[in-house]
C-alpha cells in the first residue's frame, strides 16, 4: 500500500502542471500582500464604508499580518477549488488518456485499493497546497506586517479579535479549509472516472463549484431555504466560523470563543459524508467499469 | 432651641445652596475647578456596545490636553471609538458662550441636581443644545445631554469616586445613535451559522451605540505633547 501511494505521488509531483498551482498561490498571494503594503488603508476605508466618518478608524493597527491572511484566504479559497480540480480531475482520467489505466489494474492489486491510493495522493496534494497557503499568506504576512488584533468585516457587524485568540483559529480554520478542499478533489476524482482525458473532469469540476458557489452567495430566499443547505459550497465557507466569536450580554466579545460552533461541526460531517459519497461511488462504478484504455 | 434650629438649617442646606445660586455663577464655579486641570494622562479599561461591533473589553490610555484634545489609546492592540461622543470635553462646553437657563431641579440616581440649557449665542454653531445636570453641592456635572445638527443627541454620563477632589470622573458612559453597517455578501462571502447578529437584534437603524470608560488611575498636570494627540 505504502509503495503504491509512493508511485501516485511521484506521478502527481513528477508533471509540471502540479507545481503550477504552487507557483499561482505564491504569486497571487505576493500580489495581494504587495497591494496591501503598497495602499491597504483603501481597502481598509473601504471595508468601514462611512463608519470611518464616525469611528477612529486605527489604520496603521488594523493594517497586520493576521489581517492580511485573512483577507488573502477570503479571495483565494473561492479559487483554490479551481487548481485542486487541476490534479485530482487527472487522477484516472489521466491514466485513461495516456493509455496506462489498463496496465495498472492487471496488477495484483485490487481496483478499490488503487482508488483508496489514488484518492490518498490527491489529499496529500492538496494537504500540501493548504501548508504552502498557510505558509506564505500567514507566515509571510506577519513577517512583513507584524502581528496586532484583527479586524473581521462581516456583512452586517465589524469584529475584533485580540491577536492571542488568533493563531488557534488559523490552525483550526486551515484544517477546516483541507476539509472542504478535499471534498472538491473527491467530486473531480469520481468525475475523473467517467473520463477518458482530464479536461472533462477538471472542467466539469469547475462548473460545478462556480454554479454552486454563485447559489450559495446568491441570497435568493427560495434558493436560500430549498437549494442552499445542500450545496457543499454553502459549507465549503464554515471555516469562517472560526473567527466569528460570541458576545456578552453587555454586547463584547468573548475572547476564546465561537458564535455557532455546532453550525461548523455540521458543516464538517455535511463535508465528509460529501467525501464518503463521491470516493465510494467512484470506487463502486470504477470497479463496474470495463476499461479499454 | 438655637442648636436645634442650626440642625435644621444644616440638614436643609443642599437644597437651599441649589436654589440658592445663579446659573451662571455654578457654571462659573465649574469652569474654575475645570480650569485646574491643564492636562491628564489615564488608564482606563474600555467596553464598547454598539450593535454592529463586536469587540472585546480593552485596556486603553485616555490623554486629554485643555481645552478640547482627547484621545484614546489603545497600544496592545485595536479600539474603534466613536469620535464625536469622545471630543465632548465638558471645559470647552462651560467655556464656551453660551445663553445659560435654568431648567429647575431633578432628581438623577437619587441625587438632587440642577438642570442647565446652554443654548449657544452663535446660531450657526454645530452645537443646538446642552443640557448639564449638575451636582450644585459639590460643583460636579453628573450627566451631559449635547444636541449637534451632524450627530443628533450624545449623551455623556459620568461617577466620581477616587478622583472626586479634581473633578475627575471614575467612570464615563458615552451613548450616541450609531448608524447602519453593511457590506454586500459578495464581498465578504460570510458563513451562514444561523447566529446572524441581525437575526437577533432586527433593524440596525435608529440604534443607540455605547461606550464606556473605567479609569483606574489618573496622571494630571503632567505636560502633554500636541503630538500625542495627532
Amino acid at each position: 500500500m505504502w509503495q503504491l501511494l509512493q508511485i501516485e505521488l511521484f506521478k502527481i509531483f513528477r508533471k509540471s502542471r502540479t507545481y503550477i498551482s504552487f507557483g499561482a498561490i505564491g504569486a497571487m498571494v505576493i500580489i495581494i500582500q504587495a497591494a496591501l503594503k503598497y495602499d491597504g488603508r483603501s481597502y481598509i476605508e473601504f471595508l468601514v464604508g462611512g463608519l470611518k466618518d464616525s469611528l477612529e478608524i486605527p489604520y496603521a493597527n488594523i493594517l497586520n499580518g493576521y489581517f492580511v491572511c485573512f483577507i488573502i484566504l477570503n479571495l483565494l479559497l473561492i479559487h483554490i477549488p479551481l487548481l485542486i480540480a487541476l490534479v485530482a480531475g487527472d487522477s484516472i482520467a489521466g491514466e485513461a488518456n495516456m493509455g496506462t489505466l489498463r496496465l495498472i489494474v492487471s496488477k495484483p492489486v485490487s481496483r478499490t485499493q488503487l482508488m483508496l491510493v489514488k484518492f490518498l495522493a490527491t489529499l496529500i496534494y492538496t494537504a500540501l497546497l493548504l501548508i504552502w497557503l498557510a505558509f506564505i499568506s500567514l507566515a509571510l504576512s506577519i513577517l512583513f506586517f507584524g502581528t496586532n488584533d484583527i479586524l473581521i468585516a462581516r456583512n452586517d457587524a465589524l469584529e475584533i479579535i485580540r491577536a492571542n485568540d488568533v493563531m488557534w483559529r488559523y490552525l483550526a480554520a486551515f484544517a477546516f479549509a483541507t476539509v472542504a478542499l478535499s471534498t472538491v478533489a473527491a467530486l473531480a476524482f469520481l468525475l475523473s472516472v467517467f473520463a477518458e482525458n482530464s479536461i472533462g473532469p477538471i472542467v466539469l469540476t469547475i462548473s460545478i463549484v462556480i454554479v454552486f458557489t454563485l447559489l450559495s452567495e446568491m441570497q435568493i430566499p427560495l434558493y436560500d431555504r430549498t437549494i442552499k443547505p445542500f450545496l457543499f459550497t454553502s459549507h465549503m465557507l464554515a471555516w469562517k466560523g472560526f473567527f466569528y466569536t460570541k458576545v456578552d450580554a453587555a454586547g463584547s466579545a468573548i475572547p476564546g470563543t465561537i458564535e455557532n460552533l455546532g453550525a461548523i461541526m455540521k458543516s464538517f460531517f455535511v463535508l465528509m459524508a460529501y467525501i464518503a459519497g463521491f470516493v465510494s461511488s467512484a470506487i463502486i462504478i470504477f470497479n463496474r467499469k470495463d476499461i479499454l484504455s | 432651641m438655637l442648636r436645634q434650629l442650626m440642625f435644621i438649617f444644616t440638614l436643609f442646606l443642599p437644597i437651599l445652596s441649589l436654589h440658592a445660586q445663579d446659573p451662571e455663577v455654578l457654571i462659573k464655579n465649574i469652569r474654575e475647578k475645570l480650569d485646574k486641570i491643564n492636562d491628564y494622562q489615564a488608564e482606563a479599561g474600555l467596553k464598547t456596545n454598539i450593535p454592529f461591533l463586536q469587540v472585546p473589553d480593552a485596556d486603553v490610555e485616555v490623554f486629554y490636553k485643555k481645552p478640547d484634545k482627547i484621545k484614546i489609546k489603545n497600544e496592545k492592540g485595536i479600539s474603534l471609538v466613536p469620535k464625536e461622543s469622545v471630543s465632548i470635553s465638558l471645559y470647552s462646553l462651560v467655556n464656551g458662550k453660551y445663553q445659560v437657563i435654568d431648567a429647575g431641579s431633578d432628581l438623577l440616581n437619587g441625587t438632587p441636581v440642577r438642570v442647565l440649557k446652554l443654548l449657544p449665542a452663535n446660531e450657526n454653531a454645530d452645537l443646538v443644545l446642552a443640557t448639564l445636570y449638575i451636582d450644585a453641592a459639590k460643583t460636579l456635572v453628573l450627566k451631559a445631554k449635547i444636541t449637534t445638527r451632524e450627530n443628533g443627541t450624545d449623551e455623556v454620563d459620568l461617577s466620581y469616586g477616587k478622583y472626586i477632589q479634581a473633578s475627575l470622573p471614575d467612570k464615563i458612559v458615552f451613548s450616541f445613535n450609531t448608524q447602519d453597517y453593511k457590506l454586500p455578501k459578495g464581498v465578504t462571502f460570510d458563513y451562514d451559522d444561523g447566529a446572524s447578529k441581525k437575526n437577533e437584534t432586527g433593524n440596525q437603524k435608529n440604534q443607540r451605540g455605547k461606550i464606556e470608560l473605567s479609569f483606574h488611575t489618573y496622571r494630571i498636570n503632567r505636560g502633554l505633547e500636541d503630538s500625542i494627540f495627532k
